[in-house]
């Protein structure tokens, strides 16, 4: 892939988690996230556990600057829970994080597990007050009759401590299990999706949310579908967008109506009828649909490819970018592992030239749209040096099979990469291994 | 055969006897059960089978499919599977049962599971401190190590 002043290389920066191949299941990382500016990067897993990560960077005005992810804050978001009245245990694993726009001093985000989504707000604290007039240091309070003058407390400089605290607790607003947040480009409100209905919310108001979208039919023997993701608009605050389980992405009006069950677009490719089989409808389904940054395309991803969609053409994708292609010729027993179910993300990078997504045997993958070039490489222990160069990796689909390359049986479907976000303005890509969390930068040459 | 499928998220363990009609999807597909009977179709449907095999590896996966699992429904999905889907993480417990006993015992204790028990049956009515309690994570995330 071409970057200014020639070609893009990978390297690797970091990797964050524990070396030993016992993975405990509260360890599986479910979400990762960039803030608006890329200095800080949170992920979310299994444990119901956020880990936050902030940018050190040394010397960014160099050309050859290397930055650094250092834990900055982890805390408990969400705890198991179990519905007595419903007999459903709730995960405390978290399906989504995002950030808001900072707005002042503090950070803050919402994380979501699959019923409740919390507004966490994180500080920092790096002065402390010292001399009180009716208080000790240690905090006992001082007879009033030793106090002969009084002085004014000072603020003096501490150690630096980062506090996340809950701000709003948004419950009991979904029957089914929430799989996106986006907030709105006016900063003041965000949906939630679930199975079959969207909501929307006030960063303010956590006793009340709007249903927009409900897809439950009056009969659920008559449901076909269901809502796989949502998004917000990045600049049209009046605009979201959701994908199906059959393949299709729907763009609502906010404007047109209270109730957007009646979609303003609806984005789907039509099928070769005579190449439907078994599988068609589980493979088309979309396990995540992204906006690009400058809010034209948006982009799709179902179980072997990457779509391209421009918002002004609803019949058909501007591109297509097969994933693992080779995968098709397996599909029998992906479906018996049930690997076929598996909900790949995808992303785009700071200015829309380039989108990434996962795959198996901790590889993922990068399409250069305007190089109309592309790249697998491999999330490893192995290639974990400091600084050292990802060296493409290849899958022979059959046949002959070539030195370096990988053959389709031998890859490991245990391992994959389901989540991966990209830096919104530098070449820095964070890509979620089961339990480690991998940090690469393009070299500059 | 013990067959264990997962629909979606959610796991299911179904018994996929020989013979057994009714498809796991809910639906039927009788075309598979014919293999006695010889027709002069046949092989023209072989043919149409073969080509599909050279056109389409999906095709051919299906094939696969069938052959393992006859009794599986022409389609995958159908409400049956995504309304399993929307049910996940159901866990025995009904509220009515367990609210009209504590109302007959009244004051008295509601008869727990020995702990050695792994299933509930009979006269014991389960409680919510019966079901395996899920504890949050006491240990930091290896992440932040």
């Amino acid at each position: 892939m071409a970057g200014p002043g020639g070609d893009m290389q990978w390297c690797f920066s970091q990797v964050k988690g524990a070396i030993d191949d016992d993975v405990a299941e509260a360890d599986i990382i479910s979400t990762v996230e960039f803030n608006h500016t890329g200095e800080l990067l949170a992920t979310g897993d299994k444990g119901g556990r956020v880990v936050i990560f902030q940018q050190e960077i040394e010397n960014k005005s160099q050309p050859q600057f290397r930055s650094e992810y250092n834990v900055y804050s982890t805390f408990q978001s969400h705890e198991p829970e179990f519905d007595y009245l419903k007999s459903l245990e709730i995960e405390e694993k978290i399906n989504k994080i995002r950030w808001l726009p900072q707005k002042n001093a503090a950070q803050f985000l919402l994380s979501t597990n699959d019923k409740t989504i919390k507004l966490w707000k994180i500080s920092e604290r790096d002065k402390r007050p010292e001399g009180y007039n009716l208080k000790e240091e240690d905090g006992r309070y001082k007879d009033p009759n030793t106090i002969m003058s009084l002085r004014v407390p000072v603020l003096i400089p501490m150690d630096l401590m980062v506090e996340a605290s809950p701000r709003r607790v948004f419950a009991n607003a979904h029957t089914y299990h929430i799989n996106s947040i986006s907030v709105n480009s006016d900063n003041e409100t965000y949906l939630s999706a679930d199975d079959l209905r969207i909501n929307l919310w006030h960063l303010e108001i956590t006793d009340r949310s709007f249903n927009i979208v409900d897809i439950k039919p009056a009969n659920m023997e008559e449901l076909t579908e269901v809502i796989t993701a949502a998004e917000f608009h990045p600049h049209q605050c009046n605009t979201f967008v959701y994908s199906s389980s059959k393949g299709t992405i729907r763009l609502c009006d906010m404007r047109a109506s209270a109730l957007c069950d009646k979609h303003s677009k609806l984005f789907e490719e039509p099928e070769d009828p005579s190449n439907r089989s078994f599988f068609s409808e589980i493979i088309s389904s979309i396990s995540d649909v992204k906006f690009s940054h400058n809010g034209r395309y948006m982009m799709t991803r179902d179980y072997l490819s990457v779509k391209i969609w421009d918002l002004n053409m609803e019949n058909r994708p501007v591109e297509t970018y097969q994933v693992h292609e080779y995968l098709r010729s397996k599909l029998c027993s992906l479906y018996e592992n049930d690997c076929i179910f598996d909900k790949f993300e995808c992303c785009w990078n700071g200015n829309d030239s380039v989108v990434m997504t996962g795959s198996y045997n901790n590889f993922f993958r990068m399409f250069d749209r305007g190089q109309r070039r592309d790249v697998t490489l491999e999330a490893s222990r192995e290639n974990s040096k400091p600084m050292q160069v990802l060296k493409p990796r290849k899958v022979c689909a059959g046949g002959k099979r070539k030195k370096d390359e990988i053959s389709v049986d031998s890859l490991d479907f245990n391992k994959k990469i389901l989540h991966t976000a990209w830096h919104p303005q530098d070449n820095i890509i964070a890509v979620a291994t089961t339990n480690n969390l991998y940090i690469f930068q393009d070299k500059v040459n | 055969m013990v067959r264990t499928v997962r629909a979606g998220d959610l796991w299911i363990t179904c018994q996929l006897v020989g013979n057994l009609r009714s498809g796991f999807y809910g639906t039927v597909d009788m075309s598979g059960d014919n293999e006695e009977t010889q027709t002069t179709e046949e092989t023209s449907m072989d043919e149409k089978e073969i080509q599909d095999k050279v056109i389409s590896p999906e095709k051919s996966e299906e094939a696969k499919l069938k052959a393992r699992y006859p009794n599986l429904g022409s389609k995958h999905g159908g409400p049956d599977l995504l309304r399993k889907r929307l049910t996940k993480g159901q866990k025995y417990f009904d509220s009515g049962d367990y609210n009209m006993a504590k109302a007959k015992i009244k004051n008295k204790q509601l008869p727990t599971a020995a702990p050695e028990k792994t299933e509930i049956t009979g006269d014991h009515i389960p409680t919510p401190q019966d079901l395996p309690q899920r504890k949050p994570s006491l240990v930091a995330s290896k992440l932040a190590g």
